[in-house]
């Protein structure tokens, strides 16, 4: 086959490679610092490669210990956002009850606010209940920030089951609660695994609230960046940002595979 | 007068209320056991509420439902001997067609090896084996709708719910599936009630048919008595084609009166000579249909259509037509 000169193609070749640079752009620097002793302006080249810069991560017990409490606190939070705010998702969703439109817009709206603001006043509701510098504290501030993703994501997901599916399940004889779990659970499943996903990031990510509440006592990975940049060299921040980026990274390539790739895919129409 | 053996589906006086709107009013129906019944009627007269009923996804505001001699009308969808048949077919996206089918067996607490042997017998009726570990999303939508088939029959319910089954099918293919359905149904001899709003495909394919208008029954009986002795002036129009006069019917003639005369195209003679009580008229129009002509002839006061396929007249010839038969409605019933 003869290929043929289209203009319009390598324009958007041009322009996808373009955004493409715009994207990793800055994380092909990062893994690149992560990785170089030096490389200032005005040499084109860095001055050479090392990995001095992860062991000192590794073995520095303030970077570890960040680490850990994020590695933590996390998983804590997505699931009691799970708990919590599942069940409203799905009454929400398949609900019709008074003051459900405000409920669900009272929600966004809480996001609409400056953070900072919140969280100041969170702050001197803490004092009086004890829980500054607080694992718990820390803990409350991020699952805030879940919310909206664990209500608003499988809300949809619920409401989005058509409802003869769960009729035909019923008739071939399964009882409410049968359908609930091997219908409506299992096909909202996208929906959630999105939902996690996204709050597992708004919770892993999370720096503001959590310094605030947290330092000096308790620091995430994130709460321990504010520090790294002022008292470490760039390298260091480099890998640790990382290391940051890691889980989602990860969380994001799975939840890729089992939404977009596997069975439920079908059900969503979605290829 | 019915043993309990050949029962099949009975509702007895079933009112529903939705939205303040009478839904169903005092309906009631009696399918005999391996009967195929056809709810009737346009939409908004009721015909999926009913079926709903039976199904059980709808309570009763007043009534009783009996299938196969046992009172259901208390029971949730999940405990009664129905089986339906969606009009979407709603198979589960996430299961293969073996994994949809065998869902009801699973419950019922069936043994491994009997589900896969029902599920394939199942599977093989409707023809569907070599599908068996393909997803709903990945087959056509008549296979589709065979897999439902499939998943209704395998559970052996006393009733067949069938909503609307060939409307998301295209034209050839509903021919087709209305006859394989039907032979499906008289060799298990299970009683089946379908829904539709199609009248061609309603009386080609049951035994009786309800002709349901704003949640009643106009007429519940063979297609041959729906065609040819509709008992209401509802049902001579909704069914066929019908040239409706109003006025008093007298030596084939139409004079001034309150009854309304209701004459089949096919009762209709056209003739080139004055036959005795003929209507004077010229030809309007000639519509070849396949294996006859539907002619328009116009008269004085009106139009005549008839059916003919002997001594098709051509347009614009003067020809005159005479009635051989016409049903005569009083207050919209028949008057013998």
């Amino acid at each position: 086959m003869r290929t043929i000169f289209r203009p319009a193609r390598l324009l958007l070749n041009l322009s996808v490679l373009l955004m493409a640079f715009f994207i990793l752009g800055p994380i092909l620097w990062l893994a690149a610092h992560a990785f170089v002793s030096g490389w200032q302006y005005p040499h084109l080249y860095p001055s050479g490669f090392t990995f001095t810069w992860w062991s000192k991560v590794f073995m520095d017990s303030a970077l570890k210990t960040a680490i850990k409490n994020s590695l933590i606190l996390s998983p804590i939070v997505v699931l009691l956002s799970m708990v919590i705010c599942l069940p409203a998702a799905y009454a929400a969703g398949r609900m019709n009850y008074w003051g459900r439109k405000v409920f669900m817009i009272g929600i966004f709206s809480a996001n609409s606010f400056p953070k900072i603001g919140l969280f100041a006043a969170i702050a001197t509701l803490y004092y009086t209940l004890n829980l500054m510098g607080t694992f718990v504290g820390v803990l409350i501030i991020q699952l805030l920030g879940t919310i909206i993703y664990m209500t608003w994501i499988p809300a949809a997901a619920f409401a989005s089951v058509p409802r003869n599916l769960e009729e035909a399940a019923r008739d071939a004889g399964a009882s409410k609660f049968r359908v609930f779990r091997t219908i409506t659970l299992r096909m909202a499943m996208p929906g959630i695994l999105v939902a996690i996903v996204m709050s597992f990031l708004a919770s892993f990510d999370e720096a503001q609230g959590s310094y605030l509440v947290g330092a000096p006592a308790i620091y995430t990975m994130p709460t321990e960046m504010y520090s790294l940049v002022q008292n470490y060299p760039i390298q260091v921040a480099a890998v640790f940002s990382i290391l940051l980026a890691l889980p989602s990274v990860l969380l994001l390539g799975l939840a890729r595979k089992h939404i977009m790739g596997g069975q439920l895919a079908d059900g969503f129409q979605l290829k | 007068m019915n043993t309990k053996d050949d029962m099949g589906l009975e509702l007895r006086g079933l009112n529903k209320i939705l939205g303040g709107r009478v839904i169903i009013d005092d309906l009631d129906l009696s399918v005999a056991k391996g009967e195929m019944v056809s709810l009737l009627g346009p939409s908004g007269c009721g015909k999926t509420t009913t079926l709903r009923m039976i199904a059980g996804f709808l309570p009763v505001d007043s009534g009783q439902i009996m299938v196969a001699g046992r009172d259901v009308t208390a029971l949730g969808p999940d405990k009664r001997p129905s089986a339906m048949v969606f009009q979407n077919y709603a198979l589960w996206p996430h299961m293969t067609a073996s994994k949809n089918v065998a869902f009801p067996l699973k419950i019922k607490g069936l043994s491994k090896i009997e589900i896969k042997e029902k599920v394939e017998a199942a599977l093989e009726l409707v023809n569907l084996l070599h599908h068996k570990d393909s997803r709903p999303g990945q087959i056509s939508g008549g296979e589709q709708q065979r897999v439902a088939l499939a998943r209704a029959l395998v559970q052996e319910p006393d009733i067949l719910l069938l909503d609307e089954p060939l409307s998301n099918l295209d034209a050839k293919l509903r021919e087709k599936v209305r006859e394989d359905i039907r032979e499906l149904q008289r060799r298990l001899g299970i009683t089946t009630v379908i829904v539709t709003h199609d009248q061609e495909e309603a009386l080609s394919i049951s035994d009786r048919v309800a002709v349901m208008n704003s949640g009643r029954i106009e007429q519940f009986s063979t297609p041959q008595d729906l065609y040819r002795q509709p008992q209401t002036e509802y049902v001579a129009t909704f069914i066929g084609s019908l040239n409706r006069f109003e006025g008093n019917l007298q030596d084939g003639q139409i004079h001034g009166g309150t009854d309304v005369i209701g004459i089949r195209p096919e009762d209709l003679t056209i003739a080139n000579e004055p036959l005795e009580g003929s209507h004077p008229g010229i030809v309007e129009l000639v519509i070849p249909r396949g294996h006859f002509f539907e002619v328009v002839v116009r008269r004085q006061d009106g139009l005549f259509r008839a059916f003919t396929n002997e001594n098709v007249p051509t347009f614009g010839e003067h020809v005159h037509v005479k009635i051989k038969k016409a049903l005569r409605y009083q207050n919209g019933k028949l008057v013998a």
